[in-house]
């Protein structure tokens, strides 16, 4: 197997900023997020406004909150779940900063962050912001049926997160480091169910993790907590029962964003998804943790499921994929 | 009686449905145009007529009873005007429903704005 796990010596987690609608407000993570908005048109006219207000929210958060300038950033690089990347795109509109647009279903957060990160690393980048949202309403239209239309949904799936979440990562030093990536490979465990992504993307993240654990010669125990972004209810046993038939259980450290963000009596189906579901999770509660050394050392494993509806109409099975970022808390030297 | 069979035959007809989507992971638009067929294949030898007679809106609120109408409306205008008629009586008895469709959409979204 070829090596896949990349590590940096110069790449620190300077600022984040999450930016969510009512329902993730509501949720148990609710006061870990910088913005929340009472509805989710986020007092805009239609959702894609709303989607981009959240993104541009998010972004602008992280720079204040790293203490610098829109100047400072070298370049931003983000991703959402609609055709074309269109509120990233359009969002950029406002920002006059080099942008990279990328797509990785709801891996998005940590394929933007790894990339940012081995940017940094080169050293051909100081300051780069990467960030990614979703929104319940534009991803439904998007991927299954708009929310007017009313459809029955099934218990296995996931409710699109509406939200956004942006980090500002730097090669000056800060207290949290960002020390590895593992970039995912396509894995498509012959799923054909778009309404259970969670067990479509279960193979992806084991994969992912494995792969991690191998390259770093390290076993999961190394980490405080192993995030993965929205297997939600049922791909997270899924991921569970693989990761122990594999011998390196991770029963005790795994939790899902999907699982955490929204409370058991919230009506979403087996949890949550989306881009901004890893992304709001990561970049508001786990950066939370490591601050308040609740935790010195996390790994984030995003899962996506890179399917579109044509696809499955056209009777394809769900490829799938998982990126993988570790986080360290470390000492800065003054 | 009739409120009892109006009850069991849309019961089933619902119950097929949900079958359809559960079990057979089948789409909303899947069931619906199968619904759509199977209603005008039971227009065969009057059987949904039977079946309106036994049930009353039992058969006919079920989307089923629109396959039943579009082709009772097209076989009777056959009857009338010959091959071409097929074609200028396939919406005679489902014009109101789709007109009404239409019209009613337009209230809601000249009106109301989706929560999401």
């Amino acid at each position: 197997m070829e090596r896949a796990t990349y590590v940096f010596d110069r790449v620190y987690l300077k600022g984040t900023g999450t930016s969510v609608g009512p329902l993730e407000k509501q949720g148990p993570l609710g006061e870990y997020f910088d913005r929340d908005y009472e509805n989710n048109y986020c007092g805009e006219k239609n959702w894609e406004a709303a989607e981009r207000r959240l993104l541009s929210d998010a972004i602008i958060i992280a720079i204040i909150n790293s203490g610098l300038k829109l100047e400072d950033v070298d370049l931003i690089i983000a991703g959402d779940l609609i055709n074309q990347n269109v509120i990233s795109n359009y969002a950029m509109r406002d920002f006059d900063v080099p942008f990279l647009g990328m797509y990785g279903a709801c891996s998005t957060s940590m394929q933007t962050l790894l990339t940012g990160s081995i940017f940094i690393n080169s050293g051909m980048f100081n300051n780069i912001v990467v960030a990614s949202s979703s929104h319940n309403a534009t991803a439904e239209r998007q991927f299954r049926y708009p929310t007017e239309y009313g459809g029955q949904k099934p218990p296995t799936m996931t409710f699109t997160v509406t939200g956004a979440g942006a980090a500002l990562i730097s090669s000056i030093p800060s207290s949290i480091k960002i020390t590895a990536a593992t970039i995912g490979r396509v894995i498509d465990a012959k799923q054909k169910n778009p309404n259970d992504m969670g067990s479509a993307m279960a193979p992806a993240a084991s994969d992912t993790l494995i792969r991690h654990f191998r390259d770093l010669n390290i076993s999961p125990d190394y980490y405080d907590m192993i995030v993965t972004g929205d297997l939600s209810q049922i791909g997270s046993q899924v991921l569970l029962d693989i990761m122990e038939y594999e011998n390196y259980p991770i029963n005790k450290l795994h939790h899902d964003c999907g699982k955490m963000i929204y409370s058991e009596d919230q009506k979403v189906f087996a949890g949550g998804s989306g881009c901004a579901c890893c992304a709001v999770v990561t970049f508001g509660y786990i950066k939370r943790l490591l601050d308040t050394d609740q935790i010195k050392r996390a790994l984030v494993v995003a899962t996506g499921a890179l399917l579109n509806p044509m696809m499955t109409l056209q009777k394809e099975t769900i490829p799938c994929i998982a990126h993988a970022v570790a986080f360290e808390k470390c000492e800065v030297k003054p | 009686m009739i409120y009892l069979n109006a009850f069991l035959v849309a019961g089933t007809i619902c119950l097929l449905g949900q079958l359809l989507v559960d079990v057979f992971k089948l789409t909303p638009g899947h069931v619906t145009s199968y619904f759509v067929v199977v209603g005008a294949l039971l227009d065969s030898f009057s059987l949904y007529d039977r079946l309106i007679d036994f049930a009353g809106a039992g058969a006919l609120v079920p989307i089923t009873s629109f396959g039943h109408s579009l082709l009772h409306g097209a076989l009777a205008k056959a009857e009338e005007m010959g091959f071409f008629g097929i074609a200028m009586g396939m919406f005679d008895l489902t014009a109101s429903g789709i007109t009404s469709a239409i019209i009613f959409a337009f209230l809601v979204a000249v009106f109301f704005k989706p929560k999401g």
